[in-house]
Parts: structure tokens; sequence; C-alpha cells
């Protein structure tokens, strides 16, 4: 995560402003609560949700699902066989209510940690997928969603299968000091030797994708996809305007704009995302 | 003994072995490691951050022309510009051809303008890839200098995708067939220090630090008060003795009394003489075994723990296969 604002503000002699309010809501429980959608304001049943890939049908906005709802919307069924889920967090730099924080996580999601990993088929192609989950401590990268992703990218190599990876994440997770900053090496790392064996690897940017994510390995599959509407960067919209205040034009940082910048290949609706990722599996063949 | 007693006596033993040519290196190592040991406070720790964040330090551009002769600056990522916050070019280091890559700072406000106060934009991250491959084509061994409170947060760095130019970095880093050795010389801020950090060897600066956040970054997120940043400091373990005991970094290079801006030639010296001593090691190796070796440490690095113990050699398994490719 790239937060200095002290310094530069510092060195300039600037006063802190008033950040803009760019909280997310949990727009899930929106609907259940409200019956209507937070984006178009249409009625909507949290029911209507699940049988429409999490996307509300009036206006196509798509909600932020887990890996496990991932799972069902996109792989054939009872293909999922999940690894690497015996890694477990500690608390490397010994950092003050770090475990709480872990805890607390691990309670709400129900999972062990940021990153979910698996084989699976999609319309009968073999693939590995690495899940993020933004709702566990935002998605961030520390230890052990370094070395998950790490082990699937070269379970990849090692199976001679391409690699999808779905991203979602606030940044580096920054109770874990040094060892969070140097995922982003580590993974980096792995997919150079993804490169070096010719295995495709595909990169599928949900919402939000921020910080050292983007940094690394988010910005490095051979194709980049997005889902719609989904926000992608690596200095979020509220620090520039603070640490630099920047006025920021309309739909800022959004997968539409990050295609029209040249920095995602396709933006694809969660409905068609299983047959275009079946098609660019056909297309990357592996060696 | 105290830490300031310990490097006392460390500088001590270099003035006295550059009197005299005696060879105490194995004394130094001691030293060092006594050193790596002891604890600091919140407030000796936050000494040390603002001698990293000190303008009077040597920046990258006067570090190069201690050390080496010849200098030539090459600018542009032949794309977009070039940045002036991150230099580089070819040098020769006791005769022999070098690429030197740095963050750069200014000294004072018209500098800081000029430099954008050591936040490289897209460009500058490009530039670096791009002269990088130039030195793998031309087998000369890459140094970089690591000063930077990261990469620019603004909305031209954001439009140019900073982000796909440090990833790029990261990765093609990894894979370069020559010596990468990397110096933190002050601040190693997070993603914009990162990607100049991707080497064989990474040493750091006594009185510089490297984190994946700001102190003040951190007080601002975690406790909502930025003035916390002492605290945060501490609890960041961002200083060089941590991340030496975290095996993150090959080694320390001291600096002299009073800090590095106190004697910018005796702390130039300081890293020249690390440099030589590590490209004597690493020049025997070929450029597969430095790739190998450069993806296999960084491959190993991070914290955890697993059920039943670790899975069976994953990394050797990977290594094996990947030979036979």
């Amino acid at each position: 995560m790239a937060l200095f604002s002290g310094v530069f503000d510092r060195l300039l002699g600037r006063q802190q402003p008033l950040p803009r309010d760019i909280t997310f809501k949990d727009e899930r429980s929106f609907v259940a609560q409200k019956h209507s959608c937070p984006s178009c304001h249409e009625h909507l049943e949290a029911g209507e949700l699940e049988n429409n890939f999490y996307v509300c049908p009036k206006c196509g906005h798509h909600y932020r699902i887990n890996p496990s709802e991932r799972i069902r919307t996109l792989c054939d069924p009872g293909s999922f066989q999940e690894f690497s889920q015996e890694i477990q967090s500690t608390n490397p730099i010994g950092f003050p209510g770090y475990e709480g924080k872990l805890g607390e996580a691990k309670a709400a999601t129900g999972q062990g940690e940021a990153v979910t990993n698996g084989t699976a088929t999609i319309d009968g192609r073999k693939v590995v997928l690495s899940i993020m989950n933004f709702k566990f401590m935002g998605g961030s990268m520390g230890s052990v969603a370094g070395e998950k992703l790490t082990r699937a990218l070269l379970t990849g190599l090692e199976k001679l299968q391409p690699v999808i990876l779905f991203t979602t994440s606030g940044g580096m997770r920054m109770q874990e000091g040094i060892f969070s900053l140097m995922q982003m090496a580590k993974t980096s790392a792995a997919i150079a030797q993804l490169e070096l064996a010719r295995i495709p690897l595909f990169v599928v940017l949900t919402d939000p994708t921020y910080g050292g994510v983007t940094a690394s390995f988010a910005m490095l599959g051979d194709v980049i996809l997005a889902e719609p509407g989904a926000s992608i960067g690596f200095t979020g919209p509220r620090i520039i305007e603070s640490t630099i205040r920047q006025k920021l034009p309309e739909g800022f940082q959004k997968s539409e704009f990050q295609l029209g910048k040249g920095f995602v290949d396709a933006i694809v609706p969660r409905s068609e995302l299983r047959k275009t990722l079946a098609f660019l599996i056909d297309t990357h063949p592996t060696q | 003994m105290d830490q300031t007693e310990i490097q006392k006596k460390i500088q001590e033993l270099q003035s006295l072995a550059q009197k005299s040519s005696v060879d105490i290196q194995a004394d130094l190592k001691r030293l060092q490691e006594k050193l790596v040991e002891g604890r600091l406070t919140p407030q000796d720790i936050w000494k040390k951050i603002l001698l990293a964040r000190n303008a009077d330090r040597p920046t990258t551009l006067e570090i190069i022309q201690h050390i080496s002769e010849n200098f030539l600056e090459m600018h542009g990522d032949r794309a977009f510009g070039d940045d002036t916050a991150l230099v580089g070019g070819v040098g020769l280091l006791d005769g022999r051809p070098v690429t030197f890559l740095g963050h750069q700072k200014g000294r004072n406000m018209k500098e800081n303008i000029r430099r954008n106060y050591g936040w490289a934009h897209p460009e500058g991250y490009r530039k670096s890839l791009r002269l990088a491959k130039q030195a793998e084509k031309f087998g000369r061994p890459v140094i970089t200098f690591i000063d930077t409170a990261g990469a620019y947060p603004g909305l031209a760095a954001e439009e140019r995708g900073v982000g796909e130019a440090i990833a790029r970095n990261l990765r093609d880093f990894a894979l370069l067939k020559v010596p990468v050795l990397c110096f933190i010389i002050g601040e190693g801020g997070s993603g914009g220090a990162l990607a100049l950090g991707i080497g064989n060897e990474v040493f750091m600066l006594e009185n510089s630090f490297y984190s994946v956040i700001s102190p003040e970054g951190c007080a601002s997120l975690l406790y909502r008060d930025a003035s916390k940043a002492v605290d945060a400091a501490a609890q960041l373990k961002n200083q060089p003795t941590d991340l030496m005991s975290f095996g993150i970094i090959d080694g320390i290079v001291p600096e002299p009394d009073g800090g590095a801006h106190a004697d910018h030639a005796m702390t130039a010296a300081h890293i020249k003489t690390q440099i030589l001593e590590s490209l004597k090691r690493l020049e025997q190796k070929t450029g597969e075994q430095l790739a190998r070796e450069r993806m296999t440490k960084f491959l190993a690095i991070g914290r955890f723990v697993e059920e039943g113990g670790p899975k069976a050699n994953f990394f050797q398994r990977l290594f094996s296969l990947n030979r036979k490719a």
C-alpha cells in the first residue's frame, strides 16, 4: 500500500484535507435488508442475485463475491479440490493485535486466509485456481496469501495446467511488515518461472484490486480480464486526493478506465466468464 | 556494550584497517552480529528514521560519483519520457563497467521539485528495466541504490500504470543473468523501493529503513492518528538489524560517526568495499545460477505454520522439474 501521506504533507507544509468518503458498504446486506439494488435502486430480492451470478438483473451491477460463490458460478459442479488450506498465519514481526484481527477475520469468513487455492475443471478443462477474498482483512497479502498464490502458480507449472488468479485486495498486510512486502517479489518470481516454462497465466481483476497486488501478480497475466465496474489501481483515490490534492476524473480507476489506458485485455461480465476462460484455455495451450 | 559503543568500535576498527591494512574482517563480522542482537527503544528508532530522511545524506548520484569513474547517465524509457526521480547509467568501477540505478532525491526545495522528492513515475521504473536488460546483454553487473518514500501517488502515475511498471520489474529482475546488488541508502518505502530491490544480495546502510508502509501511513491507517508514527515505526520492525535477523537482507553497511551525511566519501567507500566483495563472489557464477539463486531466495521468503509440518520439499521438487524442461 502506498500510503505516505504524512511525508509529502510535511515536505510541502500542507494540511490534510478531509478525504472524500469512499468507504465500501456491504452492498449484499443492503440488498437483503432494503430489497433494492444500491446502484440502480430497482426492487431486488437477495434470492434473485444468487440465480444471476450475483449481478443485478436490471443495471448489471456486479456484487462482490467470496471464493465459494466464485467456485459455484465458474467451475464444473463437484470438480473443485482445495489444496494448501493447512497453511496458517503466525505473527512474524510480533505486531500488536494481529492475532486478534486474524481471529475476527476467520470467524467472519469461516476461512483460514484471504486466498483459496484449488484444482478444478471449467467446461471440462483442467485448471489451477487461486481466489482472493476481500472480506478476509481486506484481501490483504501476508506470508500465507503469498505462499498460497505461489503454490498455485507452481502447481500449474508442475501439472502443466493453466493458472487462473482472481484478485481482490486492498494491498499488502502491514501487520506482517517487510514479510508482506516481500510477497510481491515472491509471487512475481513464481510468475517468472511460469514465463520460462510457457505456462499460461490468466488474471481476472475483481472489485477492488489495489496496492501491492496490482503492483505484482495482478498485472503479470498473459491475459488480464476485469469484471465490469471494478476499481483497479495502485494508489487508491482517497490517498491521492489527500496527499497530492489532485481532482480525479469521473470513473477513475474503474475497469473501463483501465481498459482505455491499456492495462486490461478485456472486460468480461460474470455471466460470460466461464465461456471466455474456456476459450482462452483452448487458445493458450501448455507445451 | 550498548549500540553506540559497538558502532564506535566498528568504526575504530575500520579506520585502523584503512591506515594499516590489517585484516579485520573476522572482528568486524563479530561486532556486526552483536549489533544485530541489540534492542533499540522507539525513540532510538525514530532518531534513525530521521537520519534516514536527512536531506544531507549522500544521494544516488553522489555515491556513484564517489565510487565510479566516467559515469554516463542514460535517460528515458523509450516510450514516454525521462523520470528525474529515478536515474541510471553506466560507469566504471575499478576499471570494469557496471550499470547503476537508483532513486534520486534533491537536497533542497528547488532540487526536490526537479526530482519529485524521489517519488518515481512509471517511466522511471521502465527506464530502470531497460537499463538492467541492457546490462544483461553486455554482461555487466547491476547495482541499485534505493531511497524513496514510494512510487508517486498521483493521477499521472495511475494513468500510465505504475502498478504494471513495478510488477514487470519484480518479474524481470528475477530473471536477469548478471549479478544484481541492492543498497537501501535511506528510505526504503513500499513497492516503489522493492522495484529496485530484486538482488542476489541486498544491503542496508546502518541508518536506513525498509518497510511495506511508512510509519506515518501505518499510524494513520491503524490509529487514525499520524502522530503515533513513533510507535508505528518501532512496531513495523523496519530497521536494518530487524531485517538482518529475519534473513531478508545480507548485510549492514556501517555509516561514519553521526550518520552518512557527516562524511559522504567514507560512506561511499564503505559501499564500494561491499560491492567489490560481493562481486568477487557472484562473478564466479554462471548467469543461469545467478538467476536461479535470486528466484529461489525470494520464493522462500515468508513465515507461516503448516499443519503436519511443511509439505516435503515443494521447491526442490519444482526446481528438479524445471531443470529437465
